[in-house]
């Protein structure tokens, strides 16, 4: 089977092919520029991760927002779950950034962490 | 009325003005003030909660807030003055600036020196001319990604996108992610006009269909939006009779360009290119006005604010030169202009002394080709598009064997390229 992944590591955006075989093994892996691209279509075909940016609720701050994200990416297939996650969450501020709001987030070894400072609002 | 003398004026506190305001400082500017109209810096950073930002700048992906952050630690760091929530109403020509806050009233701010960096702002749907009534639920891509991102409002639960720019496919994922349905993201282009990353991160993995060579030809609702309706279009984009389709949907965001904020650059009498809507500007990044420089996304569009960044700390260091009376007169001036394939050229004037990097943008998407800049230096690009910025650095040595008054920059095909 013919896999076609783009890489989206830098704004390049090789195509990359993937010959993959039975036992869903990769045989071969033509069209990136460099290695990051192929450590990138490997892992995009055997584990695809994602890093979630999203909000969480904050009392007192500037905003009724705070912007957070995993520092790690996250399966790809765990996106969902995050956000609902997330939805439950409420700190309070001053916040600053990288504070961990969540350490080990959905036991994914993953922490949620403040991606900006907040200030008293 | 309160009045103020500096070196270095910023007007904008977004990335273009945090890293001019910086470089400016660097560059031995002893008071440099940057003017914000919000109440925080950042600028439009602020609500691109997503990342992606920075690879080049730090090796790292930051969310745009990240990237601001760093930007602004280091501002505060320093002795630079920062006014915030006030806003700029007029530039003179003679770099007086008259602006306003609700704590000072007005302001008299006298600049040796000008850096403008007020950014962009959306294309709006009277800019398109979509018929139909005006239902409640049409928003600009940024408006909505303010409303989600910072205010926490959802704008609506069914959306159709018209615009496939990074805004428009990361309010796609957005969106979803929150519990919004996103039917289609609608481009009239024959290509996706954002990143492939994001066309891969915001589409693919949540199943969202990218229609091409269409558009939103009508508009249903009167209270609410209630459907759009979408068609195929010619190559002059005009809709083709017969392939409408409507789809249901409750909100409709428009991610369809951006423009230069430059009411008080043409205030100033500062002269704009027609083609970016941003001021002229020479190799210093000075416009037509002395003293008053320009970067950002004033000067012209960009996709990556690493760029943004690095134009900004060149606006900077030559506006604290001029503040000094340091910034040597060009011996020679030559015009840049764009050849063929290329749309236009930042910056549009160069005096060959000092090093030059040239931002530019294709008409066209083109396959292995050769981006050359006036016979001095060309290099091979794979695959160029309208919407990836390109950029190439020549240095004096290089631009000084140039004969002539014009340096052309061209998209010419590899055997063309020899021949030079």
């Amino acid at each position: 089977m013919i896999k076609h992944i783009t890489c989206t590591v830098c704004p390049l955006s090789c195509e990359i092919t993937l010959e993959i075989g039975e036992n869903n093994e990769i045989i071969s892996l033509t069209g990136n520029r460099c290695n990051r691209g192929k450590v990138y279509a490997t892992k995009e075909h055997t584990a695809p991760e994602r890093t979630l940016t999203t909000t969480v609720r904050v009392r007192g701050g500037v905003h009724p927002l705070l912007p957070v994200r995993t520092d790690q990416p996250i399966p790809k297939g765990k996106l969902k779950e995050a956000m609902l996650a997330t939805a439950q969450l409420e700190v309070e501020a001053p916040v600053k950034m990288g504070t961990v709001i969540v350490e080990n987030f959905l036991d994914l070894g993953v922490n949620l962490v403040a991606s900006r400072d907040l200030e008293r609002g | 009325m309160r009045k103020m003398d500096v070196d270095v004026a910023v007007i904008g506190g977004g990335p273009a003005g945090l890293a001019a305001a910086l470089a400016a400082r660097r560059g031995g500017a002893a008071k440099v003030l940057i003017i914000e109209r919000n109440h925080e810096l950042g600028g439009i950073l602020q609500q691109c909660i997503h990342h992606g930002f920075g690879l080049h700048r730090f090796k790292a992906e930051l969310t745009g807030p990240e990237y601001a952050q760093r930007f602004i630690n280091e501002v505060r760091e320093t002795d630079i003055d920062v006014l915030l929530e006030t806003m700029v109403l007029e530039v003179s020509n003679q770099r007086t600036i008259y602006a306003v806050n609700s704590r000072e009233g007005m302001l008299e701010i006298s600049a040796k020196a000008i850096v403008l960096a007020m950014g962009c702002r959306e294309r709006t749907r009277g800019a398109l001319r979509i018929p139909g009534r005006r239902p409640a639920g049409i928003f600009s891509a940024g408006t909505a990604q303010r409303y989600i991102n910072i205010d926490g409002y959802i704008p609506g639960k069914k959306a159709v996108i018209l615009g496939s720019g990074d805004i428009g496919l990361i309010m796609a994922r957005r969106l979803t992610l929150e519990g919004a349905k996103v039917e289609a993201v609608v481009e009239i282009l024959p290509y996706a006009a954002g990143l492939a990353r994001n066309v891969v991160q915001c589409l693919e993995d949540f199943g969202i269909p990218l229609i091409l060579q269409s558009t939103v030809i009508e508009v249903h609702g009167d209270e609410r939006l209630e459907a759009v309706t979408i068609a195929q279009v010619d190559e002059q984009w005009k809709p083709i009779p017969g392939t409408e389709r409507t789809i249901e949907c409750d909100t409709l965001l428009l991610s369809v360009g951006l423009i230069p904020e430059n009411e008080l650059s043409n205030g100033a009498g500062v002269q704009l290119d027609p083609i970016t809507n941003g001021p002229k500007v020479d190799d210093t990044m000075m416009t037509s006005i002395p003293g008053i420089f320009a970067c950002g996304n004033v000067l012209h569009v960009h996709d990556l604010v690493d760029n943004v960044s690095k134009e900004a700390e060149r606006a900077g260091s030559f506006a604290a030169q001029y503040a000094l009376q340091q910034l040597p007169a060009a011996a020679r001036r030559v015009k840049v202009t764009a050849g063929e394939n290329i749309r236009y050229v930042v910056p549009h004037e160069v005096s060959l002394d000092i090093p030059v990097e040239f931002f530019m943008r294709v008409q066209k998407p083109q396959e292995d080709v050769v981006l050359d800049v006036g016979g001095l230096r060309s290099v091979k690009e794979q695959f160029v598009k309208p919407s990836e910025m390109l950029n190439i650095t020549l240095t004096p040595e290089v631009l000084s064997q140039l004969s002539g008054d014009t340096l052309t920059v061209r998209i010419v095909s590899p055997k063309e390229a020899g021949r030079q």
